[in-house]
């Protein structure tokens, strides 16, 4: 999997509520979600982001809550991949089973600015920062999350789980 | 002999059926309990009928109308109404309606659905609240919901765990709030980031199940994928005439590892409070500048217990609500009200000018029942206090026990306790 977009940067402990206000909770629209995503600490993110374009951001990201509709959100509003130092667990496990792709680079100074243009190339596991030239190395996933991105997300996985049960008895 | 294991890990071997596990090892566990409510569990259920026609137990399912309920405006009644025909449908036994119900993490300890070394998974983040009666619970999204519905088990990562050391006792008007934010302080919103949060030492016994219970339910707070506290005599007394279902207990080997060890003397602790917009962001509630507040919330899945609306109607009993300030007390669950009135605790709160609302999760997550407007400020027992948490992004919410929330709500300004006359 390769793609290739532009920066949205942000800080550190970038938390659920402000990647989709619980406000906005009553549908599980994705789309509907979109519209509304990063509003409470990025007003233009909403109306500007580009399918493709990525987020980069600091330690901690999706703290907080359990609502997928986070991962969702941004996924819906075209974001390819998010970037940061480190992912809060129910996010990053969210993000695995709804096919939104993470990059985790370790805590750190990333030098990867908002405008910037990323390069990723998730199956050599390489990224470059076309801005710097800068080459970050993307670090592979478990081999068990491997096999459920690569079915295509927890769902389908799943399926296949209950088609293996029904095929043994 | 299997190596020296934490709670957690030992609870995690019995449910992957293996003789021991190790941090970060991948399993699949089987699983005791799977809860939902009405914002995560209709997008669970829209994939589960892509995966399953039938659940894998109608016995393990818990679905609770908590967040935007009674509901709020109809598109989260449609929301609730796609919950309730899915619990009909399967017939689930453990669905709670409008008027049975409670706030999720309240009412489920409350009515027995969680015992010890039990594995609990729950599309909210503050599922690990039922670590406090030692079971494994942690929060999930809606598509692990889906899933496990369908399965019955899902995968985790084994976590490392960190040991919270609790010595002395705490004095008066210091609560089990007090020492998760006190913790949350010490080690940063992400100090626990992927591990577990294992309580140990004398003090634990000094606890009530309601300050674990709020312990618990913050771990998430840290980071935390759980929050686990031993089980004993405070534990069997408050299972007593809940569970009548056989559990197996699990306790941590002596040997046990773990990456780090927190010591905290609960003798030494005092009334704090988490200032925006971060919950670790605590300090002292004495060292804080006078701070005019236009709100208090007294109640959530942390602080809508019984006890803690005891702590709030002993401060406010025959005193007033400042002028300035809006109190709305909401008690946990059904049971929880209801003893709240036969104690007269309701009558305290009315008497004072407080408000007191049907269980709901509404101002805590900015839902309903008190959304605060442009440069309002809030104390609140509730878990956390994000930037636009409860309502206008320019708003500010602080978090606190139910003591300081109620002199907080008598004096109009953020106080300690003792500062009432």
């Amino acid at each position: 999997m390769e793609f290739s977009g532009k920066v949205w940067r942000y800080g550190d402990n970038v938390d659920t509520d402000v990647i989709i206000p619980a406000r906005y909770l009553n549908t599980a629209n994705m789309k509907e979600l979109a519209a509304h995503a990063m509003e409470d600490i990025d007003p233009t993110f909403a109306g500007k982001v580009q399918q493709g374009d990525i987020i980069v951001a600091g330690k901690n990201f999706g703290c907080g809550s359990s609502r997928e509709h986070a991962p969702g959100a941004l996924k819906a509003a075209g974001v390819a991949c998010v970037v940061a130092e480190s992912f809060a667990r129910i996010f990053y496990r969210n993000a695995i089973n709804i096919g939104l792709p993470l990059i985790e680079l370790g805590e750190g100074e990333v030098n990867i600015k908002a405008g910037d243009t990323l390069t990723v190339d998730l199956d050599r596991g390489t990224a470059q920062n076309l801005a710097t030239g800068e080459e970050f190395v993307v670090p592979a996933l478990p081999g068990f999350i491997q096999e459920i991105a690569q079915s295509g997300g927890l769902v389908n996985y799943t399926r296949q789980v209950l088609a293996a049960r029904e095929g043994k008895k | 002999m299997a190596r020296p294991m934490t709670m957690t890990e030992k609870i995690f071997a019995a449910h992957a059926g293996l003789n021991e596990v190790s941090p970060g090892e991948l399993i699949r566990a089987r699983l005791d309990l799977v809860l939902g409510n009405d914002i995560t569990a209709p997008p669970a259920i829209t994939e589960f009928e892509q995966i399953s026609a039938k659940v894998f137990d109608k016995d393990k399912i818990a679905l609770v109308p908590d967040h935007f309920t009674p509901n709020k405006d109809i598109k989260s009644a449609e929301m609730a109404k796609t919950m309730r025909e899915f619990a009909r449908k399967h017939d689930i036994t453990h669905y709670f309606e409008v008027g049975r119900m409670g706030i999720e993490h309240v009412l489920l300890p409350e009515q027995g659905l969680v015992a010890p070394g039990e594995v609990i998974i729950g599309a909210d983040s503050h599922t690990c609240t039922y670590g406090a009666v030692g079971a494994f619970a942690t929060g999930v999204g809606s598509t692990d919901m889906a899933c496990a519905m369908a399965t019955g088990e899902t995968w985790f990562k084994v976590p490392a765990s960190i040991k919270v050391e609790l010595t002395g006792r705490l004095p008066r008007w210091v609560s089990g709030k007090d020492i998760i934010l006190y913790l949350i302080g010490m080690i940063g919103v992400d100090g626990a980031r992927y591990q577990s949060l294992e309580f140990a030492g004398e003090g634990v016994a000094t606890l009530t199940m309601t300050d674990r219970l709020t312990i618990a339910n913050m771990a998430i707070e840290a980071g935390a994928k759980n929050g686990i506290f031993p089980v004993d005599a405070v534990t069997e007394r408050y299972l007593s005439g809940r569970v009548t279902r056989a559990y197996t207990p699990v306790a941590a080997d002596p040997e046990a590892g773990y990456v780090r060890t927190v010591t905290i003397n609960l003798s030494q602790l005092t009334p704090v409070v988490a200032l925006p917009h971060l919950p670790e962001n605590v300090r002292p509630v004495h060292d804080l500048e006078p701070t005019p507040i236009n709100q208090v919330i007294i109640g959530s899945c942390t602080n809508g217990r019984i006890e803690d609306l005891e702590q709030a109607a002993a401060i406010l009993k025959g005193r007033q609500v400042h002028a300035n300030v809006r109190a709305i007390i909401i008690p946990g669950s059904q049971a929880v009200y209801l003893e709240a009135v036969n104690l007269g605790y309701v009558e305290t709160f009315v008497r004072a000018g407080a408000v007191v609302s049907t269980p709901t999760c509404g101002p805590c997550l900015g839902g309903h029942m008190g959304i605060l407007a442009k440069g309002e400020r809030a104390v609140a027992t509730t878990n956390r206090n994000f930037r636009g948490r409860m309502g206008h992004v320019e708003s500010e919410v602080y978090l606190a026990g139910p003591a300081v929330a109620a002199a907080s709500a008598v004096l109009g300004r953020i106080a300690g306790p003792e500062e009432v006359k």
